[in-house]
């Protein structure tokens, strides 16, 4: 990833920042800058809780070279109190237990490290709710 | 008065067992078990780092703190596994915790002893009332070089703390630090690997330097070893704490609540640091406890803590260092783990 994008995008994937419309209320993960509900472009931010329910995943077994050391793993959907939904890596799990509907919690990990050289790339994955 | 007004630790969830280890160097694992008082070690997977470590331990802290991370004002991570060369950690911590950009940040080296230093310099700032909070991490994704006694111990895990002067759980009655050259294990720009004296690495340097830590401390606040309830040490393996402790008087009573790392191996930074963290999670207003870190090449920084009352609402506020530590392992084999540390060369 280019360390524009990367920089770009920490307030969503560092912070867990998303936006609420301030005309409508209406409430967006990962931020946008125009309301598709009414075409309002000012937005609130708020913090997403810490845990949400697995809605749905797929596991992967062919990932892309980048992600070889990980798999096979699973990548989620989950949903969150407020209705939001927030897509990402399941990790620490034995991917033939995963059930949909068990309880997440998101764990800051390191996403992607561009080969040896480049700039490391943080944000949240799903990890099953244990304690 | 300056102490500790939130305090969190992280550990992997993964485990490897020394016998696991031995297999595959054709060593005898109980000889090393007994000599290292050590039967497993926390291994972190591909995506977890020191910077992750102390992001998810800094967050414990805060829920124990329950401050506004814009009120900190200083950022230190200590460790000797920074994931860059050049570029601090503590900048990725502070911007997710956001404590940024009201922030001075820098990064902590000195082997073992990189987080304790942290928290020696951020008990400093507060009390000069240059800020109102400082964040100290101690973390660390150690290596040790395939099949040496180090690949047994050296583990991962991070420990935090947010010092402040008010609502306070530990008050930092003393400090005092005890450093001399002392070449006992150091890395070279560029080698992957570290290097150890080997034997030189007990007596002229972890026991000298530890030892004179502790006495010197408790010189200056005139105390003994009966007078503290607890006693956190270094911990490069199971034993060392121990030894160094009976030789100062203190007993194992006063060692087990922070004495991790026959299970959890030596996170290094991370070592003493998680050991408060635990010993703070079982302890009671009025307790003392002493705390002595070490860092290779050598020096260590010595704290007398006094546990307040806020412990009793603060500790259950995040997850506590022993569940991180027994519950929910998940053990893996050599090859798993030679993978997970990129001990293996692939095509690129
Ligand atoms: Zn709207």
């Amino acid at each position: 990833m280019f360390p524009s994008r990367i920089w770009r995008e920490m307030p969503q994937r560092y912070r867990l920042e998303a936006a609420v419309c301030k005309k409508c209320g209406k409430r967006y993960y990962p931020p946008r800058l125009v309301c598709a509900e009414c075409g309002g472009r000012q937005f609130d931010t708020y913090v997403l809780p810490e845990e949400g329910k697995l809605l749905t995943f797929t596991v992967i077994r062919t990932p892309a070279s980048q992600f070889s050391d990980l798999a096979p793993y699973a990548m989620g959907i989950i949903k969150f109190d407020d209705g939001l939904q927030m897509m990402g890596q399941i990790a620490d799990c034995d991917i033939d237990k995963l059930k949909i509907g068990q309880k997440m919690r998101l764990e800051f990990r390191k996403i992607q490290t561009d080969d040896t050289h480049g700039v490391l790339s943080y944000a949240y994955k799903f990890i099953p709710k244990w304690y | 008065m300056v102490g500790i007004v939130g305090y969190g630790a992280m550990i992997p969830r993964h485990r490897i067992k020394v016998e696991e280890i031995a297999k595959v160097w054709g060593a005898d694992a109980p000889s090393y078990k007994k000599g290292l008082m050590l039967w497993q070690k926390s291994v972190p997977t591909p995506d977890v780092d020191t910077i992750t470590l102390s992001v998810e331990a800094t967050k414990n802290a805060i829920k124990r703190a329950q401050i506004n991370p814009k009120d900190i004002g200083a950022v230190y991570v200590g460790s000797e596994s920074h994931p860059y060369a050049v570029k601090p950690s503590g900048t990725t911590v502070a911007e997710a915790i956001g404590a940024v950009p009201d922030c001075h940040c820098a990064d902590f080296e000195f082997a073992c002893k990189a987080g304790s230093e942290a928290m020696f310099v951020c008990l400093g700032l507060v009390k000069s009332g240059y800020m109102k909070y400082a964040l100290a991490v101690g973390g660390d994704t150690s290596q040790g070089a395939p099949g040496d006694a180090l690949e047994y111990s050296a583990s991962a895990g991070a420990a935090a703390f947010i010092m402040g002067k008010t609502n306070l759980i530990a008050e930092a009655l003393e400090t005092y630090s005890f450093m001399t050259d002392t070449p006992d294990f150091w890395r070279r720009e560029h080698e992957f690997y570290p290097q150890h004296g080997g034997r030189f690495t007990g007596e002229p340097a972890y026991f000298r330097t530890v030892t004179g830590a502790a006495m010197g401390i408790m010189n200056k606040a005139k105390m003994k070893p009966k007078d503290f309830k607890y006693v956190i040490f270094h911990q490069p393996n199971g034993k060392f704490p121990l030894r160094v402790g009976k030789m100062l008087g203190f007993t194992k009573k006063q060692i087990e609540p922070g004495w991790l790392t026959p299970r959890l191996g030596n996170t290094y930074s991370g070592s003493s640091p998680l050991g408060l963290t635990s010993t703070l999670d079982i302890s009671k207003p009025g307790d003392m406890i002493l705390m002595i870190s070490y860092g290779s090449g050598a020096g260590s920084d010595a704290f007398v803590w006094r546990v307040t009352d806020r412990i009793k609402e603060a500790r259950d506020l995040a997850v506590h260092t022993t569940t991180l530590l027994d519950k929910n392992q998940i053990f893996v084999d050599y090859g798993t783990y030679a993978k997970y540390r990129h001990k293996i060369l692939k095509n690129k």
